[in-house]
Parts: C-alpha cells; structure tokens; sequence
C-alpha cells in the first residue's frame, strides 16, 4: 500500500477525501458520503469491517488508531480528525 | 427504545440460520455414548467438532480421580481462593503444570476465558500498550476492554506488520506486550512464533501465547506451539485451558516471572470468583499425567487429522491453510452453511458452525475437530457424509477439478 508523501500539506479536507476513498471497500450500500456520516450506521459496517478499515487507515497515514478510541469515533469526519490529530502529535 | 431492541439484527440472523432447519447454537446432546458419539435427536451422531483432542473425557483413571475428589473433598469449593482458601489440589495442579512447562509459576483460574481476562487486562497498565493478533478470541479482545492498556491491532499471523505497529510506538514509554494463539481456534492456523520472538526482542517487548488449542496437540511432549518451534525460553507468559486437549474445565497463567505471585492478589478474574472443584482438579491433574506418559495419544490424533484432512481436501474442499485439529472447511454464504450444516446433523454427523463475526474475513466454516479417540472408520464416514452434501448442495467443484484441487 503506498503511503502519502510526507510533502502533502495535510488538512481535515484531504483526510477525509483519503478516508472516504478507503471506505468504499468497506461499506455497504451507495449512500454518499460526508464528515457527518455515521460509520456503523449509514454505511452498515459491522464491528470487525470497522476495525479492518482503521487498521488500513493506521499504515495509510502511518498513525496508531488504537481500539480504545474507536467507540469514541462515530461519524466520517471524527474519524479524519483523529488521525489528523494523531498525524500533528507524531 | 425497547431493552433488546439493539439485538434486532442479531435476532434476525440467528432466525435465518433457524430457518435452515435447527438451531446451529441450540444443540443437545442428550446423551453422550462415548468420547466420540452421542445421541442427538433421537440419532446415534459422531461427534466431530469436540475439541476433546486427546479424548480424555472418559479416561477411566481421569473420571476415578474426580469421583475419588468429590468423596474426599466434596463437590465445589463455594468460593474464591483469596476469600475461601485454597485446597492442596490447586496447589499441586499449579506446580504439576509449572514443571510441566518448565517454568516457575502456575496460576490456575475457573475457565481459559478468565485467565486471559485475567491476565491481559491486569499484566499491561494504563500506561502500556497490548499488540494484539486481529484474529484473537473472544477472550483476548474482552480482556482488553477489561483493562486500561492502549490496544493495537496487528494483521494475522503477520510478524512485518506487528514490527511496523510497534515501529509506530517505539517512543512511547509504556511496556509493550504482544498476544498471540498457538492454533487458532477457527481456521486451525498457527502463528509463527519464531517470527515474532525476533520481532519482540528487537523492539524490547513481552509476548503472551495463548496455546488453549495447541497444549497436548503440538510439540514433541505436547507442550504446544511454544515446543514445537523450539521458543520456551522467549515466551514470557502462556494462558490455556484445561477445556480442550484435558477434557474438563479451568485456565491457567504460566511464567518465570520473579514477581509473578503479586498477580494472586491483583487479578480480579481470578481474585472474584469461585476456584475449580475438586473434582476437576483432580482429573486435569490425572489427564496431565496421561498426556505426559501417553505421547501415544499425540501420535494418534495426528493420524486422525491426516485422515480427515486429505479425505476432504481429495473432495475438493477448501480447508485451511495448515494441518492440525482443527479442520475448517470454507464456505462463502452463511445460509448455506447453516443448510449444509443441517444435513451433516440429520445424517449423524456433528461439526461446529462457525459464522462472520466469530470468522476472520466474512467467511462461514463448517468447523470440524479431531479426536485421538476417533476410529478411521467414523473419520472417514464424516468425509463421506460430508462429500455427499457436498454434492447435493454444489459446494464441491465438478469431479474432474478435484484432483487439481487436491495437488
Ligand atoms: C483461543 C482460545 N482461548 C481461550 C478460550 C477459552 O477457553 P475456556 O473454554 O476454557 O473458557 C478458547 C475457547 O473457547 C479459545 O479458543
């Protein structure tokens, strides 16, 4: 899996872009989606597809998404704001 | 919002699979003949998805021991061994499994379940991180939530990918334990364990292994994966279960660690609730020892999993991708592994289903174990019966692709 290039000025937006990209391997159902989407309830991921996807997420931006957190992140947009948050704490 | 209302797509999912014929997660035994066959429905059924490995459960000396137990020493303990006390049983069981290993200290718990609840929750603190394999048990994700250690997940069996997450935290202070199985309980895989002791000793790591399903399965005396590929010595702890290869119930927690006994009195899994009877005790202690005079028993197991295994990989079956007890056929649609279950119990054939989440990567298993006790004879009447649904429900590829498939 390619990772980003360090040189990449990351925002919340292109997170999200990234991270919706990703999703669509792991969703269920065509709905679009947005920073307010729910991640388990609009897109139908069970828990074990919830956690594939962060482990994908944790080697794309190269972060520790750890288990702890995932309870806490709910929709699209909490979740490209912690693995910025984890990007800028690295 | 109704109190159960949350279980709807549980409910749902247990209906369809009911729908198919049973009840898959409500099956009785109502009687057991023997080691390898009960009564189920009214049908004499051989029973392939026990996990009774070693087929102890009705060891004459092992079910003499507990009934001598009970005389002795009555039929439960009533509580914990913090509040109650302990029996010399437990005692002894412990130092009969710490030399067993060749390890210092033993600790024995009520179910495998609670000793890696125990364990992993009460080892790593909240400043410690638990790398954990993505297809661990129940019992290791529970333990986990129980605890307050920050947890990671790592890709299955894939030591590059656990060096590369704990890369990602090699400047975090806390202590770093990594969790791994001996035989993974569904697809009967196993991790390689001489991988990941190089991995855990380049970033400075511990490594706990559960061999629930590998203790009296692997290595030459039966000690587990941790023998068979020769780490002892680097394994910090082991957690296991007297519930599979020793035919009763019970845990246990294994280690050299010097300051191990502080755990007796910090370990809530094993501090609140009752201890084993001593009934169980004493026969795990027996079916230790038969385990340990009988390498036997291991010999036999192992030609049963031969004659399992390449009768159904001969039909064209997906199997795993390892040899051992646990033999799971792969199947892709769950309802049809429930129908194909079905079939299998109507025609005297007991396996286990084995459905996504319970399975790594969506896929459904028809989850067959094996018995040292098993005849070759009852083996291969399960491929056979196994073949014949097979057929009927096309899950086998056409006559002629089954050799290939079986190269
Ligand atoms: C890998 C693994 N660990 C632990 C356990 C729990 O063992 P027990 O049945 O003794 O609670 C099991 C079995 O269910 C298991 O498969």
């Amino acid at each position: 899996m390619e990772m980003l290039q360090a040189s990449q000025p990351l925002s919340l937006e292109n997170v999200f872009t990234e991270v919706a990209q990703l999703m669509d391997r792991f969703r269920k159902g065509d709905a679009p989606i947005t920073m307010d989407t729910d991640i388990a309830q609009d897109l139908n991921m069970d828990s074990l597809a919830v956690m594939d996807l962060m482990m994908e997420l944790e080697d794309k931006f190269d972060v520790s998404i750890p288990l702890n957190m995932v309870p806490e992140i709910v929709s699209v947009g909490q979740l490209a704001q912690t693995i910025l948050d984890s990007k800028k704490g690295a | 919002m109704g109190l159960f209302d949350r279980f709807k797509s549980v409910r749902d999912a247990h209906g369809a699979l009911k729908a198919c014929g049973g009840d898959p997660f409500g099956v009785q035994m109502e009687r057991v003949l023997s080691t390898t066959e009960a009564m189920i429905e009214g049908r004499r059924t051989i029973l392939c998805g026990t996990n009774n490995y070693l087929g102890l459960t009705f060891d004459p000396d092992s079910v003499a021991a507990a009934q001598q137990a009970i005389a002795d020493f009555g039929t439960g303990t009533t509580g914990s061994r913090i509040a109650n006390g302990s029996y010399s049983g437990h005692q002894a069981l412990e130092q009969d499994l710490a030399d067993f290993y060749g390890k210092k200290h033993c600790m024995v718990f009520t179910t495998g379940y609670q000793a890696n609840l125990g364990a992993i929750s009460t080892l790593a603190g909240p400043n410690d991180f638990l790398i954990i394999d993505a297809d661990s048990h129940a019992s290791i994700y529970d333990a986990c939530r129980l605890g307050s250690a920050t947890v990671i997940r790592f890709k299955h069996n894939d030591p590059a990918d656990l060096d590369r997450r704990l890369a990602r935290i090699a400047n975090e202070p806390g202590n770093k334990i990594i969790v791994v199985e001996g035989i993974y309980s569904m697809l009967g895989d196993h991790a390689p364990l001489k991988e990941f002791v190089e991995v855990k000793k380049k970033h400075g790591a511990y490594l706990l292994v559960d061999e629930a399903h590998s203790m009296g399965v692997m290595g030459a005396t039966g000690r587990g994966l941790l023998e068979a590929e020769g780490v002892d010595d680097d394994v910090d702890f082991i957690t296991g279960t007297f519930s599979k290869s020793m035919g009763a119930i019970g845990g246990f927690l294994i280690s050299d660690h010097p300051e191990f006994d502080i755990l007796r009195v910090a370990c809530r899994p094993y501090m609140f609730t009752a201890s084993l009877p001593p009934s169980i005790i004493a026969s795990v202690r027996q079916s230790l020892a038969v385990l340990r005079a009988k390498p036997e028993l291991m010999r036999k197991l192992w030609q049963n999993v031969d004659t399992l295994y390449n009768g159904l990989r001969a039909a064209g079956f997906k199997l795993g991708a390892q040899k051992g007890p646990v033999v799971a056929v792969h199947l892709t649609d769950p309802v049809l592994a429930g129908v194909a279950w079905n079939a299998l119990l109507k025609r005297g054939v007991y396996v286990n289903l084995a459905l996504p989440p319970a399975t790594p990567s969506g896929t459904a298993l028809l989850r067959c174990s094996v018995c040292a006790a098993h005849s070759t004879e009852q083996l291969e009447r399960v491929v056979e019966v196994l073949i014949e649904v097979g057929e009927e429900l096309g899950l086998l590829p056409q006559p002629a692709l089954r050799i290939a498939a079986a190269e």
